[in-house]
């Protein structure tokens, strides 16, 4: 579509951009990303005409841009940009009929059919149909964004640029519209180039990324290469971290507050002291946020939490909703279910084992309670009908240090062997197989760790935090096997 | 439900002229009726019947009145409904343009520069071969461009986005630098000074078939240009960039507009003086009432400034008759709070 060789060129004298080259493809969704002043927008007027080059070219569906009369260019590309001057109070209708100007001809320049049916369309598509009779300097910043990409999509455009176009819009308005914009990409061959203020929405949707620095180009690629966070980093001069999106394959950024690093100085410590006993449950209040991997019934997944709960319940538990349940319940006991993480067992309580262990550098409080009647060879487990028989092991593994993602997965992984290893040793059996377990049909386990002091790459069997979690879960288990049996014995 | 928008949109617009016409007609025949004369609608009817339709109505019509009515007063109504119709039609344009409420030939600095051109004129003597009568209309348009073109260039120069504020001291600088120009002028004269002075104060008194015949040829060249140019007047009030978004030929229309503005302003300045606001007021009530679509606009604005203008006129020669006052003393009477209105609405909704 687009082809821009050498291109360099501002305004009077001032060159903004400088010597760059790059080409663009029909149906792609380009974004053009980068700080203040680095010429995005002065690209973006070049790109549409209004700024000449001072030197190079850009060609245009194989022609000079410049060769192109004011009419044929607006039937190509149209321009939704960031600012609107409002003076008049023309209607909506009025400002959108306005995007068929170059598509009408001869003197008179009369009103068709499908002109009517045009604009219908495009008000329609945006949401502006429903108040077409409205004036647009009675309208919020947002709802006349609209109106002019109404405006823009009249012209029926192969092309449509725009500049921060989710700028004045809601939530579900920038959705809504890079939704309408890719799937025009997708299926009518659109190509759509806009410059982003947000890494992360362009990061979502674009197919390929233009990062611009002092006029110059930093990097052109895929998202996953652009958004890189070193590259951010110096670019934007700011820290970033990079996370991959939780449903789409995408990169996304998330920036680094100077709060957070402060609160680093004074290393936060959780140990025994957090732990709170009674009948009903166990909990651990942290006096900070604990970034936590687990398995539970509430806050289950990844994410921040200060409380902790494994709750008792009754061997004949049984309800349709035990996660709506166990929310309620949390919050009857004072937790607020969104910054915890519940877990529950049939278990009593008094048969816990917690153990606080020190490393060099970092700390580490493991927290078990057991019950082995419902124990499963993992090996055999296929053997197993459907019904769920009460016994639960729950792995609490608290850390003060700073782990990384991989150290979180190994983590859970040393937990678990070491944890089949204590079952091993005390040679509970699989009643079903007769065989040694591996553990329960209904085990839960957490990590969960401060995220600041020492930094824990790894946590394989024999690293430092390896053999910590592997001695602790080991230890703690069997003592609680130990007590839950020796209560069924009496 | 879009048939019957569509035809609702039609007949609000049909009322719209009906009312247009409607006030031209009645506007006409006050003019014409009203003086130390009075000649009754009727006769009115009659005369203009028999004598420019040459129909056989006017059997039983006083001669004093067939000569009061067409020699004297239908041609100063004429005259003041084309000054009016030009002027009006000029600011809509201009407004639309410059996406500026308050520009207006006056405001702008047009008018006063094609005064320079007439009154140059008239105290040289000047007069183009060929062009024999219209010298002054042509002079009068010449400057009226140039000043229009000088004010922007400086407007740009002051701030690169060429704020409505900027544009209006701009004109209202020229308009006083090229006012002590004419006094200057009028100063070093003697014998012209009377008619020079009727320029600056604006009026249609006494001037005859011969200066209707001077502005039509203008007024009908500049107004068919603008109202070719209406969509572009559409595309343009949005801003330059986006009007060369949707695809006008923005360098190309613009020079179109101004030159257009500027033949009726030049043309309007140099058969009645500098009558100001004219081209202020009109326009903005006519899009107060029937919207910016200067598809509309402009044509309606032709027909409520020209019947504004032959109001004013009548007023002016017969609120203090038998003397006569200006007709410009009427419309700054009229125009100036009319345009500190808009100014002050503009900065409040800027606030809120």
């Amino acid at each position: 579509m687009y082809s821009i060789q050498q291109l360099a060129g501002g305004y009077a004298g001032k060159p903004v951009i400088h010597n760059i080259s790059f080409d663009i493809d029909k149906g792609q969704l380009f974004g053009i990303l980068g700080p203040n002043g680095s010429g995005k927008t002065t690209l973006l007027k070049m790109l549409s005409g209004i700024v000449p080059a001072s030197s190079g070219q850009i060609l245009l569906k194989g022609k000079p841009i410049k060769s192109y009369g004011a009419k044929e260019l607006a039937k190509i590309i149209a321009v939704l940009s960031q600012h609107s001057e409002q003076s008049f109070s023309y209607t909506v209708k009025e400002t959108v009929s306005l995007g068929r100007y170059a598509h009408q001809k001869g003197w008179f320049q009369n009103w068709t059919d499908e002109d009517e049916e045009i604009v219908q369309r495009v008000m329609e598509q945006t949401g502006v149909a429903h108040f077409e009779h409205h004036h647009i300097t009675e309208l919020s910043g947002g709802e006349r964004q609209r109106v002019f990409l109404a405006q823009a999509l009249a012209q029926e455009p192969e092309i449509l640029l725009l500049d921060e176009p989710t700028n004045h819009l809601d939530l579900s308005y920038q959705k809504e519209l890079l939704d309408l914009l890719l799937d025009w990409t997708e299926n009518r061959g659109l190509t759509v180039i806009s410059i982003f203020h947000d890494l992360n929405l362009a990061g979502l949707y674009c197919d390929q990324l233009l990062l611009l620095n002092n006029g110059k180009i930093e990097k052109n690629d895929i998202p996953n290469e652009v958004l890189q966070e070193e590259r951010v980093q110096t670019v934007y001069q700011t820290d970033v971290k990079k996370q991959p999106h939780p449903k789409v394959p995408a990169p996304q950024l998330v920036l680094l507050p100077e709060k957070g690093k402060e609160r680093r100085k004074g290393i936060p410590v959780v140990g025994p002291s957090n732990l709170h006993f009674n009948m009903e449950y166990i909990a651990l209040k942290s006096d900070v946020p604990l970034r936590s991997m687990s398995s539970g019934v509430v806050g289950s997944g990844t994410g921040w939490y200060q409380s902790f709960v494994n709750r008792h319940v009754n061997k004949n538990y049984n309800c349709d909703n035990h996660r709506e349940e166990m929310v309620a319940y949390l919050k009857k006991h004072g937790f607020e279910p969104s910054e915890t993480v519940g877990m529950m067992t049939a278990v009593y309580l008094e048969d816990v084992s917690f153990r606080f262990y020190e490393a060099d550098g970092f700390s580490g409080l493991i927290v078990v309670t057991a019950g082995v009647g419902n124990a499963v060879d993992a090996s055999l487990s296929p053997l197993h009908a459907g019904s769920i028989v009460p016994g639960t092991i729950n792995t609490w593994i608290f850390i003060n240090g700073d782990l990384t993602e991989e150290a979180y997965i190994q983590s859970i992984m040393t937990a678990t062997e070491a944890k089949a290893k204590a079952m091993m040793d005390l040679e509970i059996k699989d009643q079903v197989t007769e065989t040694i377990a591996t553990g329960t049909s209904t085990d839960s386990i957490l990590i969960a760790a401060t995220q600041k002091g020492m930094r824990l790459d790894f946590a394989g069997t024999i690293t430092p935090l390896g053999k910590m979690i592997g001695k602790g879960v080991y230890e703690c288990t069997v003592e609680a096997i130990h007590k839950s049996r020796k209560r069924k014995k009496n | 439900m879009q048939k019957q928008f569509t035809r609702k949109f039609l007949n609000n617009k049909g009322i719209a002229y009906l009312i247009a016409v409607i006030f031209l007609i009645v506007a006409m025949l006050m003019g014409i009726s009203i003086g130390t004369v009075s000649v009754p609608a009727l006769d009115i009817i009659k005369i203009i019947g028999s004598e420019v339709f040459r129909l056989s109505l006017s059997g039983d019509v006083d001669p004093m009145h067939i000569n009061i009515v067409m020699n004297i007063r239908l041609p100063r109504v004429i005259l003041a409904g084309l000054v009016g119709a030009s002027l009006a039609i000029a600011g809509a344009a201009f407004q639309g343009l410059l996406r500026n409420p308050l520009a207006d030939p006056y405001t702008l600095g047009v008018s006063s520069g094609a005064s320079v051109g007439a009154v140059l004129t008239l105290f040289f003597g000047i007069s183009i071969p060929f062009a024999g009568a219209f010298t002054l209309p042509l002079l009068s348009i010449l400057f009226a461009f140039i000043t229009i073109f000088i004010v922007l260039i400086f407007a740009r120069q002051i701030d690169r986005s060429m704020k409505v504020e900027t544009i209006i001291l701009t004109g209202i600088i020229f308009s006083s630098f090229l006012g002590a120009f004419i006094s200057l002028m009028i100063a070093l004269t003697g014998d012209e000074l009377r008619q020079i002075i009727g320029w600056l104060l604006g009026s249609v008194s006494m001037r005859g078939w011969e200066y209707i015949k001077i502005i039509f040829p203008f007024f009908i060249i500049g107004s068919m240009i603008l109202l070719a140019n209406s969509r572009e007047l559409n595309a343009m009030s949005f801003g330059e960039e986006r009007a060369q978004h949707i695809g006008v030929n923005v360098q190309k229309r613009k020079m179109t507009v101004l030159f257009a503005g500027s033949i009726l302003t030049g043309a309007a300045v140099a058969v009645s003086g500098t009558i100001g606001f004219a081209g202020l007021v009109i326009p903005h009530l006519t899009r107060l009432l029937w919207g910016p679509d200067h598809r509309h606009l402009l044509p309606l604005s032709i027909l409520t400034g020209s019947g504004f203008l032959i109001l004013a006129d009548l007023v002016a020669r017969t609120i203090i008759s038998p003397t006569e006052l200006p007709i410009g003393v009427i419309t700054a009477l009229i125009g100036a709070p009319v345009f500190a209105m808009i100014l002050m609405k503009r900065r409040v909704e800027r606030r809120g």
